[in-house]
């Protein structure tokens, strides 16, 4: 899913658009009603994406609901302007910089596995002589990404509950002591990096494979003859040709450094307060802190934070990926 | 996987040959097979594991633990789902009536944007494509989502929550968009206008008929996306509208209050051993996955589908 999103921006391009757009033309009947048709969308556009924005203010205000009145005069009217105060609060709660270390630290980690692990297995994938195998296999690796993370923690729980799970029982089976997993944050930087794998690497492997395998066969012919060894046609033919692919998911997945998923990062640790040292990120704190403390202040700064920040980044990386490689790149 | 022509066998036995020639060695073969095996068993056997557990019986899971070798089978956890369908049958249907909503509002509303912006001589075309373009830069976030929401649209415990706010997206609109452009003949669109046909006519009688294949690709991404959606019913419905929760949210309430249980043992231990709980709840997840697990083989080439579809430059 995620990767879909990135090839297309692509053709998003506004310079494209530009060259289109020549000089302003009339608006015809037929624009009217191509208008009428996509109205539609477009107040959803609106309605869903565009009036929200607007709730950016909600970081530098102190926001008091005032009974009887409506929700857009308590916000804009009734609540007090405080300028940066509530950032700088936030900055000065203890767990803050352990939240931000962790979400930037697992993305990284995720990012790096995300672009090494899913390659290989795709190269390694076609390579394989039975083409029914390979089909089976990349069917079955394919289901983890169909299913939800409230089902997968229920998988999880099912290998790591304390007194019935598999691993406590296969452990006390070879003469150990149960440990537990819900209680243990030591062990969880292992298992939601796992599970993230575990979810993820299918799709991407699809993703790769797709690309791996309209690839001219020709080229692969003409390196043959010239006697390339197969690791020099992985070399030089496959992963030039994936380059453009991998670098539109880098720069993504550096735009989204500060995101992380909602459902791993909640649902799999069922939200144990023994782990949250090691597994709170972003947006588990901005769920919890309007959910759970209704503080919409602190959660909408948060949510600034990380929306500026993921927009500047994927800015930058995708001009480093542009000035590293001028084929790749996003815009 | 030759690409010679079949009056030159010549030429073609030279290309199998390179191809048989070019294949990895024996024992590499064996070495990636292997790995695929451990990797394809590593994704299907959770899904095995809690359908083992479902069916066991409860007495042997207090007993033994999960395992995926039960001292007894049984079907009480089902027997007993079926015995509270007023909950759990109401839940599945939310969910199949949700998903079939989504989908269908989420087709009408990429399709026709899509269609739009497909028209290289639209008017508005670059006004709308920077329109779908912002959102994925820059969003409010979830306090001005759930305010806007809850307060402007009054979508607090409504069907509508979690139906609306995931109808649409950039990367849908593009992925019709590029189809439109790439695949629909102009000639299509201009015979209709020379006989006459409104935009609406030519999109739905000359269009859709032709454009099934992405259709059946956004379709099956909604499709997939809302019955496997549950943060909508857990940030917009309240545990006192428990008729509208889907069975993903089910699963999160039960495993709540299953720990809350848990927490008072002494009080509920002869009341919760009466019921099938640790094998009820495995059923459940087992009537989520299920219907998953046994179509996406079928439509997994839509999803691949897709992503050619979607990689051709518009």
């Amino acid at each position: 899913m995620a990767f879909l999103r990135k090839s297309n921006v692509e053709s998003l391009s506004l310079k494209g658009e530009a060259a289109i757009r020549r000089k302003r033309r009339r608006f015809t009947w037929d624009d009217f009603e191509l208008t009428l048709l996509s109205l539609p969308t477009v107040l959803w556009f609106i309605a869903f994406c565009y009036i929200p924005m607007f709730g950016i203010v909600f970081a530098f205000k102190n926001y008091k609901y005032k009974p009887g009145k409506s929700f857009m005069y308590s916000l804009f009217v009734h609540s007090k302007w405080v300028g940066l105060k509530n950032f700088k609060f936030l900055f000065k709660s203890p767990d803050i910089m352990n939240i931000f270390r962790n979400t930037i630290c697992y993305n990284l980690v995720f990012i790096c596995i995300g672009v090494t692990v899913p390659v290989a297995l795709a190269i390694m994938i076609t390579q394989l002589r039975s083409r029914k195998l390979a089909k089976v296999c990349q069917t079955s690796v394919f289901l983890p990404h169909f299913l939800s993370w409230v089902v997968v923690s229920y998988f999880v729980y099912a290998f790591l509950s304390t007194d019935k799970g598999l691993i406590n029982s296969i452990i006390v089976a070879l003469g150990g002591e149960r440990i537990m997993w819900y209680q243990e944050p030591k062990y969880w930087p292992y298992i939601l990096i796992f599970m993230n794998t575990w979810k993820t690497f299918g799709y991407s492997m699809v993703v790769y494979m797709a690309t791996i395998t309209g690839i001219d066969n020709s080229l692969y012919e003409s390196a043959v003859i010239d006697g390339a060894s197969k690791w020099q046609q992985c070399k030089g033919i496959t992963i030039p040709l994936l380059r453009p692919v991998i670098s539109i998911m880098f720069i993504m997945n550096v735009g989204n450094i500060f995101a992380s998923d909602f459902g791993l990062f909640f649902q799999v640790t069922r939200d144990s307060n023994s782990l949250i040292n090691v597994t709170q990120t972003l947006d588990v704190y901005v769920h919890k802190a309007l959910m759970q403390s209704n503080n919409y202040n602190y959660s909408s700064a948060v949510s600034l934070l990380q929306n500026t920040a993921g927009c500047i980044l994927l800015l930058i990386a995708n001009r480093v990926v542009k000035f590293i490689d001028p084929e790749s790149g996003l815009f | 996987m030759s690409t010679t022509t079949a009056h030159k066998p010549n030429i073609k036995e030279t290309a199998d040959g390179l191809v048989r020639f070019n294949q990895i060695k024996p024992f590499t073969n064996v070495m990636f097979s292997g790995l695929f095996i451990i990797l394809a068993l590593m994704t299907f056997l959770p899904v095995l594991f809690v359908m083992i557990i479902s069916i066991s019986s409860e007495a042997s899971v207090a007993n033994n633990g999960y395992s995926f070798f039960p001292e007894e089978l049984s079907l009480a956890s089902y027997a007993y789902l079926w015995e509270s369908r007023s909950y759990i049958g109401r839940a599945f249907l939310n969910s199949i009536g949700i998903t079939v909503a989504g989908t269908l509002l989420g087709l009408v509303l990429t399709s026709t944007l899509g269609y739009s912006l497909s028209r290289p001589n639209f008017y508005f075309k670059p006004l709308y494509t920077i329109m779908i373009i912002i959102p994925m830069l820059f969003s409010g976030g979830l306090v001005a989502r759930y305010m806007v929401n809850t307060q402007v649209y009054h979508l607090k415990n409504t069907y509508w929550s979690m139906i609306l706010p995931g109808a649409c997206s950039t990367f849908y609109v593009v992925i019709m968009r590029t189809f439109f452009q790439t695949t629909i003949p102009d000639s299509i669109i201009e015979s209709g206008k020379i006989d006459g046909a409104s935009q609406l006519r030519i999109f739905v009688q000359l269009v859709l008929p032709i454009s099934l294949p992405v259709i059946a690709t956004i379709g099956l991404f909604l499709t997939f996306n809302y019955w496997n959606a549950w943060y909508g019913a857990m940030l917009y419905v309240d545990s006192n509208h428990r008729t509208l929760y889907p069975l993903q949210y089910v699963l999160i309430s039960i495993e709540k209050n299953a720990s809350f249980m848990a927490m008072n043992e002494d009080h509920f231990m002869e009341g919760a051993m009466s019921l099938p709980t640790e094998t009820m709840r495995m059923a459940i997840v087992m009537v989520v996955v299920l219907p998953i697990a046994c179509s996406y083989p079928f439509f997994q080439r839509y999803f691949v589908g897709g992503l050619t579809v979607g990689a051709v430059k518009g």
